[in-house]
């Protein structure tokens, strides 16, 4: 050990600790890792306590439920011995089934519900919501005096009535008496222990909260509501609307009754719908709408077409760039070839979110640098036509492309035995014919799975799209925000939180399945092509 | 006509007389020349883009139109200009980017590594099932699931406010999701090549296996361990989908959705200024990836070409 030997530059990866210097400190580590493993577990169990006491107050038992049993099995996994690879895996396996497989499945649930704008909620909040929003000031409307109190982010009015009562209510609550309280010189009740009185600067900073808040004189709806519109006098407030709930009808003042429609609203004879609805199981309807509506299920297969040749071209013509540039530059001892290299694969370092904004600039039809400087101030509608956005998609797409699949064939010649080569050319073959019979072959081995992930990756390449084009040039005549440039990926995105059409959660939840089952489809059947190319050779 | 261009050792003697004869400059353009020429046109190809977003960075007027002439000006006014907006907190946004990039990362590459290792090492049921399993859910991309990552963050930010929606845990959280699958294939692969005789040794030390995962094994495979985290820094700093839908306060957003509301909204007036962020966005992330290049076109074929 005291004389260096030439080898220990070889021995350096493995640990150079001797056992023996180990097994002092082996003991007291363990109990460190047993007292880091308790630590760990006790933030874990305090986290989900604190998750479960909420939930138990909220009455959600089917989450109650879940995070006891996973909280269980956690500290029965990590506390028992044995089950060595659970303790391995759990952590990640955790965030799998939330973030992952939940989301995989709850897509599939959303898919078949009509969640979406005006249909978020049950039917009980609908229904509140309904009267609330239908509010309107009684006319000779006594005034309450009001304090505005919060407590845990929630605002509380706390009403001094004409009598001079005082009770205290919120959103949730409605108003109840209290006994418990300050007053302030004019008689009007201003604290309660426990909550902050908010001072002016507070109800000026949040006055939209305040003057939305509705707060019920008693546990029926139908009583109606105090509103203040200045934070220091409210007034009563009834719905044009009443409910009753026996009937589970509303009626309003002029008579006209609106009955549950059966598809997640209150609807009346003419077809008027109450808004909010509410959200209910639609079963098939998001799919039998997506291929049976005529203006959806047009934009719906083009934009499915379009999505398949964005995919297959963006990889046929980055693999064939890349393939030629590593062809051109796999010359030995060709000078700058460091330098070419370098340079090229810029466009691959440059963020990918970047690089369509970038673009944006340099089409832009009336300012941008290839109309104005390279075409001499010609108006060419690069992202404005269909066809010329699609071809600016994809000249982009290769710009980003091409160096990824350059560096990734220059590997796979370079690793093509050079005998090979050389044992035909003897054997009197041209260098094109080496090249289609024994070197393409032998890459396309090697590159193949890479091929198919560079399209499962164009398949629902999103930034690209949605950064240059915005999806568009848009169709008009299209039932959902659909352009010419769309991929399904974008779609789903643009039904789901577009700003041009209102959100349709299941319909997009329902596309979103589609393109699932369509890039599964996909990627087994090549992978199976590639691992037959495979045995082959 | 890579085959023709070189020579076989064998062959040498005899052919270097005359080719030394024929050498002329026609001759170096058949042979070398017109590869410079394909060089040329893709650097211009490569490289402009880049150059002009750099210009127009130095470029005081701010449009579209006064960035077509390259270079004509420079002036550093753009990029003290960039963190003094009050609706665009460019400074908070490349925090926050950095911030959720690193972490989710960290946590990538820990998560990683911690599957890898079970799958490498260890013979359980349900191990090849386990490993098919992991392959079948990428195919299923977070970002088809956008929506119901919505809603669940919503549902959760009901219970947990510190990671519903709006919030940056929140946001890593769903990013940590992904950190199983892709990741974890290409690190099994790597943890196979280290030799299980070193933990079989370290064992019979008696070394506890937490001690072998921690102290021996996480060190022998830290060039995969540094690939998968830049990887996924790389990954998480570029998304776009989740972060948008996530983050709602311009305060607490990322680069590429505050960038993002840069140029959508009024693309000419604000240019110059988007891209003196642009460029100061691209510098940190391009440096390291040309710094680390080569281990990472390695990582990405490794487990293909194998």
């Amino acid at each position: 050990m005291s004389h260096p030997s030439p080898a220990s530059p070889l021995a350096a990866p493995t640990p150079p600790a001797p056992a023996g210097s180990l097994k002092p400190p082996r003991s007291s580590s363990s109990t460190r890792g047993i007292l880091i493993k308790i630590a760990l577990l006790s933030i874990i169990d305090a986290i989900a306590v604190f998750g479960l006491f909420m939930l138990f107050l909220q009455e959600s038992w089917i989450p109650f439920a879940i995070v006891l049993a996973v909280t269980v099995l956690v500290n029965w996994i990590y506390l028992t011995p044995g089950w060595l690879p659970a303790k391995y895996l759990t952590p990640g396996l955790l965030f799998l089934a939330v973030f992952q497989i939940f989301v995989v499945v709850y897509s599939g649930y959303i898919a078949f519900t009509n969640y979406g704008d005006g249909r978020n909620g049950t039917k009980d909040d609908a229904i509140s919501t309904i009267l609330l929003t239908a509010q309107e000031r009684v006319p000779d409307s006594p005034t309450y005096r009001v304090t505005v109190l919060e407590q845990f982010g929630e605002y509380f009015f706390l009403v001094t009535d004409p009598e001079g009562e005082v009770s205290l209510g919120s959103a949730d609550s409605p108003l109840e008496r209290i006994t418990d309280f300050g007053t302030d010189s004019t008689g009007r009740a201003d604290s309660v222990p426990g909550f902050t009185t908010l001072g002016f600067a507070d109800l000026l900073g949040n006055q939209r909260a305040i003057t939305d808040l509705a707060v019920q004189v008693s546990d029926d709806p139908n009583d109606g509501a105090l509103r203040t519109p200045d934070g220091s006098n409210a007034y009563l407030y009834l719905s044009s609307l009443s409910y009753d709930a026996a009937t589970d009808t509303f009626v309003d003042r002029q008579g006209a009754v609106y009955r549950d429609g059966g598809d997640g609203a209150f609807v009346n004879d003419s077809g008027r719908e109450l808004i909010p609805g509410w959200t209910i199981t639609v079963g098939f309807d998001n799919f039998i709408k997506a291929f049976t509506t005529e203006n959806i299920r047009g934009p719906l297969i083009s934009v499915t077409i379009w999505t398949f040749a964005f995919a297959i071209l963006s990889v046929a013509t980055t693999f064939a760039l890349g393939l030629f540039l590593a062809i051109v530059f796999n010359k030995p001892n060709m000078r700058g070839k460091k330098a070419y290299r370098l340079i090229m694969i810029l466009p691959y370092a440059f963020p990918g979110f970047l690089s369509g904004l970038v673009w944006l600039g340099l089409f832009n039809e009336d300012f941008g640098y290839i109309n104005q400087v390279l075409f001499g101030g010609a108006a060419i509608p690069w992202l404005n036509d269909p066809w010329l956005a699609k071809f600016s998609v994809l000249l982009v797409n290769l710009w980003l492309g091409f160096p990824y699949m350059f560096l990734i064939c220059t590997g796979a010649l370079q690793s093509i035995p050079e005998e090979l080569t050389e044992a035909a050319t003897v054997d009197g073959a041209q260098p094109w014919a080496v090249f289609r019979l024994i070197k393409f072959p032998l890459l396309l081995v090697s590159v193949a799975p890479l091929l198919i992930s560079s399209f499962a990756f164009n398949f629902n390449n999103f930034n690209i799209i949605y950064m240059l084009t915005g999806g568009g040039p848009r169709d008009v005549s299209a039932g959902v925000d659909a352009g010419a440039t769309d991929i399904l990926i974008t779609l789903v995105y643009k039904v789901a939180f577009g700003e041009g059409t209102g959100r349709d959660y299941g319909l997009a939840s329902a596309f979103a399945i589609l393109i699932f089952f369509i890039v599964a489809t996909v990627s087994i059947i090549s992978f199976r092509q590639t691992k037959a190319l495979e045995e082959l050779n | 006509m890579v085959a023709g261009a070189t020579t076989t050792p064998g062959e040498r003697p005899a052919r270097v007389i005359p080719k030394r004869r024929r050498r002329g400059p026609w001759f170096w353009f058949r042979d070398t020349g017109w590869r410079h020429l394909i060089g040329l046109v893709m650097l211009v190809f490569a490289a402009f883009p880049l150059l002009y977003v750099l210009s127009a960075s130095l470029n005081p007027t701010g449009t579209l139109v006064g960035s077509n002439t390259l270079f004509r000006t420079i002036d550093f006014g753009n990029y003290i200009e960039l963190f003094q907006l009050p609706q665009q907190p460019y400074a908070a946004w490349f925090i926050n980017t950095m911030v959720i990039g690193l972490v989710a990362a960290a946590g990538t590459v820990f998560l990683g590594a911690l599957a890898a290792y079970a799958f490498s090492r260890m013979r359980f049921r349900g191990r090849r099932v386990g490993l098919l399993t992991l392959l079948l859910v990428q195919m299923f991309p977070q970002i088809l699931g956008v929506v119901a990552i919505f809603l669940l963050l919503s549902g959760i930010g009901e219970v947990f406010p510190q990671i519903g929606i709006g919030t940056q845990a929140g946001l890593i959280l769903v990013y940590l999701g992904g950190a199983l699958g892709v990741n974890t294939y290409l690190m099994y692969g790597f943890f196979n090549t280290v030799p299980v005789s070193i933990d079989e040794a370290a064992k019979i030390d008696g070394a506890s296996h937490a001690r072998i995962f921690f102290t021996i094994i996480l060190r022998l495979v830290a060039p995969i361990l540094a690939v998968v985290g830049l990887l996924s820094f790389i990954g998480t700093t570029s998304e776009f989908v989740i972060a948008s839908i996530v983050l709602t306060d311009p305060q607490t957003q990322t680069l590429a959705v505050g960038l993002y509301q840069f140029v959508s909204q009024e693309t000419s007036s604000n240019w110059t200024l988007f891209s003196a962020g642009a460029v100061l966005a691209a510098i940190p992330v391009m440096a390291l990836f040309l710094y680390l290049q080569k281990y990472i076109i390695g990582g990405l074929t490794a487990g293909s070409v194998k």
